[in-house]
């Protein structure tokens, strides 16, 4: 067809022109969409912002040693002897201080959530003195670090956030005790900052655990010898322990909760889609029959279908873009580092994480719009194309 | 555009309209003929509901016949394709519409240029045609206003500007002056007795009036599904 993009443009312009005219069934389809976009984006901003410090929680270079059999923290349980042969093995980064491994031992804890009142988990970890340059991310951002020996702790900023009494200087009951907050720290993002921190030593006597361990952190020499360090462990006959890099562990753990979430949202923002769908067909189908006359009139003077075609998928395609992007927007101002805490079902201990609203689901958002945008105009689009010529410019 | 030996541009051999509506069937026309030559400003006139907007459509092929045929410029319209109409309309049909069907967010030359749009013209040479059309129909003071500021003689005007701006074999108009005053109404039909006489354009129009039947070159009066002549009594 000549001058197929004038055609297409007088048309679209005309389209979009009448828009306005039907500002109330447009705007209706135009929230729809916008609401769908807020809601899947919202969503998968949660999955982002949780996987994104499950994967600052990690690194490469740092590994960490479980019973064998054992999938978490929680369900191990190694002897003071066994930390030890662990700390001598070859492959582990020293300082001067020594090798950089660190045997710990991880409790649960009740505090009151800062939003409910109510009761939950918090992981509480005794650590040895290389804890902190097996993670060198950890810093301390107000007070100062424990003391070795005493009946303090340090708190994740996370923490700090989500639970009560655990600013500087609060208590939290341990046992029969209280143990006094001494600092907090951050640690990149990563999981730490969910965690509360003290001297392995003061917490074995206190949960009575005698002289035992659950885990031991080490850094390895380079990400590269992992292999042979894993080996060299899982073939001593001394040992009964399994090895895995600090960021494969968050990550199993992190890929369960973000597959849910992502899953839910994604069923969510679908059902909402199909109802977002219908919103648009039916705005489109009335802004086509509003325009019945002038439909005819172009097809009477000779224009094709495809260009009319064209024109009402544009202006669906243009009004679900406008409302994915008032979604998007609305889902960025509205979710975008809004806090929460979830439960991190392999320790069952909650997780403070920020929403994370990235531009790539951004993108995602507004694309989803333009399908649906797409989807709700087409069949409009047909049916303006079908219309007999002589009996529409009747009905005109 | 070709004509036949006696100058014949639109023919209508036996041509028969039904509309089905629901089980019923609407006889329109029933085997209708009709001849029109190149060059004449031809009437219709008839009762409502008589079939004059449906005989129209067949000429302009906006529709077609359940049997017959109709011939425009020794072409048989009646065996095209949907889609081989629309280009065909879009080059041999200019139309003029009772409500004038101008497009209301378009300007007055917009509106012009629409069916240049399905043309090979460059931009340059449609804007040429369009200064053109709208200089005979009196208008290019009024280019780039909008239709709903134009008086209804005015929009009536624009209406003949895009039907004439392509040059076509044929201009058809149904009821071109049905909604407006006598004195618009007059100005309209003065334009196109001078695009009959002046361009020696083909025009089939249909009206319920008398006095616009007067400019005609040939008034024919449709009655029950047939042609002829006199008015029926
Ligand atoms: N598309 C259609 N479907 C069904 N019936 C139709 C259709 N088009 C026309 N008709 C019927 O055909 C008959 C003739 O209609 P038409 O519009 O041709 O009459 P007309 O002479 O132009 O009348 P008017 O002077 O009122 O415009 C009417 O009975 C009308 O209802
Ligand atoms: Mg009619």
């Amino acid at each position: 067809m000549f001058n197929w993009f004038s055609q297409i443009f007088a048309l679209i312009q005309f389209n979009l022109r009448t828009i306005w005219q039907r500002k109330g069934s447009s705007a209706a389809a135009l929230f729809g969409i916008a609401g769908v976009v807020a809601v899947l984006v919202g969503v998968l901003s949660i999955a982002q912002g949780f996987s994104a410090v499950m994967n600052a929680s990690g690194k490469p270079d740092t590994a960490l040693i479980l019973r064998s059999g054992a999938d978490t923290e929680m369900m191990s349980g190694l002897s003071r002897e066994t930390t030890r042969i662990i700390a001598d093995t070859e492959g582990i980064a020293r300082s001067t201080e020594g090798a950089l491994a660190s045997a710990e031992l991880f409790v649960i804890i009740n505090l009151p959530k800062r939003s409910t009142g109510t009761d939950a988990n918090v992981p509480l970890r005794g650590v040895e003195p290389m804890a902190f340059s097996v993670r060198s991310d950890v810093n301390i951002i107000q007070g100062r670090p424990f003391e070795w020996g005493r009946n303090e702790v340090i708190v994740g900023s996370g923490a700090v956030r989500e639970f009560e009494g655990l600013e500087l200087g609060g208590r939290i009951p341990v046992g029969k005790e209280e143990w006094t907050v001494v600092g907090i720290f951050e640690a990149n993002g990563g999981i730490s900052e969910s965690e509360i921190w003290t001297d392995a030593s003061v917490l074995q006597p206190a949960f009575r655990r005698g002289n035992s361990f659950q885990a031991v952190y080490v850094k390895i020499e380079t990400p590269e010898s992992f292999q042979d360090f894993k080996d060299r462990l899982t073939t001593d006959p001394r040992l009964n322990v399994k090895v895995i890099r600090q960021d494969d562990y968050y990550a199993d753990q992190s890929t369960a909760i973000t597959g849910l979430i992502t899953g839910l949202g994604t069923l969510i923002a679908g059902l909402m889609g199909i109802g977002a769908v219908f919103g648009a067909l039916n705005t489109m189908y009335s802004a086509v029959s509003s325009r019945t006359r002038e439909i005819a009139t172009l097809r009477a003077l000779g224009f094709g279908n495809g260009p009319i075609v064209i024109s009402v998928m544009v202006e669906a395609l243009v009004l679900a873009l406008i409302g994915g992007a008032i979604g998007a927007g609305l889902a960025y101002v509205a979710f975008d580092g809004f806090r929460a805490a979830t439960m991190n079902w392999q320790s069952f201990s909650q997780v403070a994480f920020a929403f994370d609203v990235t531009p790539g689901l951004l993108v995602r958002g507004i694309f989803y719009a333009a399908i649906i945008g797409l989807v709700g105009g087409l069949f409009p689009a047909i049916r303006a194309a079908r219309m007999p010529v002589a009996a529409a410019l009747r009905e005109g | 555009m070709s004509v036949n030996d006696n100058g014949t541009l639109v023919k209508v051999d036996a041509a028969t309209k039904y509309f089905k509506r629901g089980s019923e069937e609407i006889h329109v026309l029933e085997k209708l003929d009709m001849q029109v030559p190149e060059g004449e400003f031809l009437a219709l006139m008839g009762p409502s509901g008589s079939g004059k907007s449906t005989l129209l459509n067949l000429i302009g092929g906006l529709d077609r016949p359940t049997s017959g045929s109709v011939t425009v410029a020794g072409e048989r319209i009646d065996r095209l394709s949907r889609q081989k109409l629309a280009a065909w309309r879009a080059r041999h049909v200019g139309l003029v519409f009772q409500f004038y069907n101008l497009l209301p967010v378009l300007t007055a030359e917009r509106n012009v240029e629409l069916p240049l749009l399905l043309t090979h013209l460059s931009r340059a040479e449609r804007k040429k045609h369009v200064d053109a059309a709208l200089d005979v129909v009196g208008l290019s003071h009024r280019k780039t206003h909008y239709p709903k500021t134009l008086s209804g003689g005015e929009q009536q005007r624009v209406g003949i500007a895009r039907g004439i701006v392509s040059d076509p074999t044929l201009l058809l108009a149904d009821e071109p002056t049905g909604d407006l005053d006598r004195k618009s109404g007059d100005e309209v039909l003065d334009l196109l007795k001078a695009l009959n006489k002046d361009h020696n354009k083909t025009i089939i129009m249909v009206t319920h009036d008398p006095h616009a039947a007067l400019r005609s070159t040939r008034t024919l009066y449709l009655n029950e599904g047939k042609l002829s002549t006199e008015p029926a009594e």
